[in-house]
């Protein structure tokens, strides 16, 4: 007789279930749908008017030069591979300038709080010019004003005949691979798994005795013992060549070209403003009393903010740095301005210039974008977890 | 009830933009028609083909060609706005309806005309790949270019052509790519690179544009053919037989020694049945590429023949000073020949 809702046997609008069941599927239908009217649509369009789409370019022949690529390159090789060379000297930027704007951000941030008038005042300035300054203006400072005003390679400057430095870069000494190369690998690999081994051990005994153990020195002498050892039986891992000036450029050895170089400090200086606030924020968020109580132990200003305020502060720093490193890696695609080959130059560029598949190589570029992205997230908030406190 | 209105509306919206019909090629000239003027894309700035002037008015070759097809849709030369376009984004602006034709020193090749969905519809400007060096270096031949760092714009069939060349003749050499032709002769002239490459007349442009042009030379060397023309889409055979023949008739209105001056008289009392046929005066010609009869006569009068308008941007009288060489008319020992008008 009583009608209880959740007993209804039927399907009925009036049951909040079905109601809830009945919209879902309707929006995935419509998602869906509109997904494929989409890809539908411009399919037919791109055929209709005679523009060839799919994969296929990616196995045609390049035709042409890149300036630097980390893999070897020779004209006649796939776009594909041009892809894949983008890609890597992307992730190169993106990686040197995380590292760089890390440290030079948490030098910065932690000097704004020095007690120091002047360490503190200059922080503040560099933080506040060079947070404000639009990423490709420093870029194009970088390079025009100061890398390409360097003397041509005739009058470059010359350090110890090794290193030359002009508007064609840093020319250093390049590392050729010699008959202990491949021992050498091998002895690193062990060196490191010793110093891991070694590592554990010591922290073992010190949570069990209370000793402490000379972890540093013991790593670096197991560090240069093995692969040193491996280098007198097996023969010099590799021979250096060093560059000389032949004709219109140096020709053997290695060069780090003007474009990178602009690049990777013009973002390295751009993203280290804003880590500075950031780590600035997460120092400050540490309520003093813990600093005062640290002081109370007797430990002075290092050991206090390496021990005690730093390991605190980083629940606050990691989520905003996350996003600054995921901005500097977005921010690479400026490179385009300086004709620096990185992906979005090289790509999106001048491959959706030759084939004129502008869908698929945006869509291409926009993919590993987005994987670069998902990747420095996923890193970042597993390290995250591993560091927040466990509250009780 | 709310919840299912809301979806209702939404679902229904989809479902009609589902029956919305493709946007059909073949109807560009209607869209000009009805917008009232040619939107013409161009480059970023090359003297002597699509520059702006102190004004701010484009001039050039190129503007010139869009000057022409405003000219004979419209009676009016005026009727034209610029879009400026660089090398990365030229076609797909073109492809996507931004501009209704690509005058923008573009090569004719086989894969842009065949596998982008556009067409080209003539050739304005024979030209061929060449290099610019800094006379200090002491080159005269670009054989001598061995381990040569050499500047080029990105996505231009000028990268493949000296990739192409180098690799033929044994010679190495790094490529600096930049986005626009200014900053690559910027890198240049600050010795970032020892070469600038690109089509002749660019060179030539560019070299106008330097701090001391005296100082560079062209090298005399030509890699390749670069056949530099008007793009439409393809589809619209309408769009495409106008900008066809709008090249065609200032090239047959140079043959037949009409000038800007002279082209309205000889319109009245011509008595070349040529002419005649060319200027209107007889026959319906006009009316086949869906134009007024005078076409030809306001593309004259308004922007000038062939001759006048390669003199004007790239002649004797600007600082270019570019021969007609293989420019000049099939009759003055160059390649230029345009089919007749009947």
């Amino acid at each position: 007789m009583q009608n209880r809702i959740g007993a209804q046997k039927g399907l009925s609008l009036n049951d909040p279930r079905v109601r809830a069941w009945l919209f879902q599927v309707l929006t995935i239908i419509f998602v869906v749908g509109l997904g494929w009217y989409l890809f539908h649509n411009t399919q037919t369009n791109l055929q209709h008017r005679g523009i060839t789409s799919g994969f296929d370019f990616l196995d045609r022949s390049a035709g042409f030069g890149i300036a630097q690529h980390l893999i070897p390159y020779v004209e006649s090789d796939s776009y594909a591979r041009v892809f894949v060379i983008g890609l890597l000297n992307t992730l190169l930027v993106t990686f040197i300038g995380v590292i760089l704007a890390t440290v030079l951000g948490f030098i910065i941030g932690v000097a704004r709080l020095s007690p120091n008038w002047m360490i503190n005042k200059l922080a503040t300035v560099y933080v506040e010019t060079f947070r404000n300054i639009p990423p490709l203006l420093q870029i194009l400072f970088w390079y025009f004003a100061v890398f390409l005003t360097l003397p041509g390679p005739r009058g470059s400057i010359n350090i110890d005949d090794m290193f030359f430095i002009s508007n064609r870069g840093l020319n250093m000494p390049g590392a050729a691979m010699a008959d202990g190369f491949w021992p050498f690998v091998v002895a690193v690999v062990l060196a490191i798994v010793a110093i891991a081994a070694m590592v554990r051990y010591a922290n073992k005994r010190f949570n069990e005795t209370g000793e402490p153990f000379h972890k540093f020195w013991v790593g670096l002498a197991l560090l240069i013992a093995i692969p040193g050892l491996c280098a007198l039986l097996f023969g010099t891992p590799v021979h250096w060549e060093v560059p000389q000036l032949k004709g219109f450029n140096f020709v053997g050895g290695w060069v780090l070209i003007p474009e990178l170089l602009a690049l990777t400090l013009a973002l390295t200086i751009y993203t280290a403003a804003f880590i500075a606030e950031i780590v600035r924020s997460g120092i400050r968020s540490v309520s003093h009393g813990q600093t005062e109580a640290a002081r109370s132990l007797g430990l002075r200003e290092g050991p206090t903010l390496r021990k005690v305020i730093i390991p605190q502060a980083l629940r606050v720093i990691i989520p905003p740095l996350t996003s600054q490193y995921l901005n500097l890696a977005k921010n690479s695609s400026l490179a385009a301005g300086i004709g620096y080959p990185e992906m979005v130059s090289l790509f999106a560029g001048t491959v959706l210039n030759q084939t004129g598949q502008a869908i698929e190589v945006i869509a291409i570029t926009m993919s590993v974008y987005l994987a670069i992205s998902i990747s420095i997230s996923l890193l970042m908030n597993w390290y995250n977890k591993r560091i927040a406190l466990i509250e009780r | 009830m709310k919840m299912l209105k809301t979806t209702l509306a939404v679902l229904t919206a989809a479902a009609a933009l589902g029956a919305v019909s493709n946007a059909q090629a073949g109807a560009t000239l209607d869209a000009v028609k009805k917008k009232g003027f040619v939107q013409c894309g161009v480059s970023d700035g090359l003297p002597g083909f699509s520059v702006p002037d102190a004004q701010g008015k484009i001039v050039g070759i190129d503007a010139d060609v869009c000057r022409a097809v405003a000219a004979a849709v419209f009676g009016d030369a005026t009727k034209v706005k610029f879009s400026q376009l660089n090398a990365k984004e030229r076609f797909t602006a073109l492809q996507s309806g931004e501009v209704d034709v690509l005058s923008r020193n573009t090569t004719w090749t086989s894969s842009r005309d065949a596998g982008m969905g556009l067409v080209f519809a003539g050739v304005t400007y024979y030209d061929g790949v060449g290099f610019l060096v800094n006379k200090k270096l002491g080159v005269s031949s670009a054989k001598e270019l061995d381990g040569a760092t050499i500047c080029i714009q990105a996505g231009t069939t000028t990268e493949l052509n000296v990739s192409d060349y180098f690799r033929a003749n044994g010679l190495k050499y790094t490529p600096i790519t930049f986005d626009t032709s200014d900053e690559s002769a910027k890198s240049l002239e600050s010795g970032r690179c020892d070469v600038l490459t690109s089509d002749k007349s660019q060179l030539f442009a560019q070299r106008s544009k330097l701090a001391a042009p005296t100082e560079y030379v062209v090298l005399p060397e030509t890699i390749s053919k670069e056949p530099l023309g008007p793009v439409v889409r393809k589809g619209d055979e309408e769009w495409f037989s106008i900008v066809k023949w709008t090249l065609f008739a200032m090239l047959n209105a140079e043959e037949a020694g009409i000038t800007s001056k002279t082209v309205e008289a000889e319109a009245k009392s011509t008595k070349n049945p040529d002419n005649a046929r060319l200027l209107g005066a007889d026959g319906e010609y006009g009316k086949d590429l869906k134009l007024p009869k005078d076409w030809v006569v306001q593309i004259v009068k308004q922007v000038g023949n062939y001759g006048e308008v390669f003199e004007k941007n790239l002649g004797q009288s600007t600082d270019l000073k570019i021969d007609r060489g293989m420019n000049a008319l099939w009759n003055n020992g160059g390649i230029q020949y345009a089919p007749p008008v009947r």
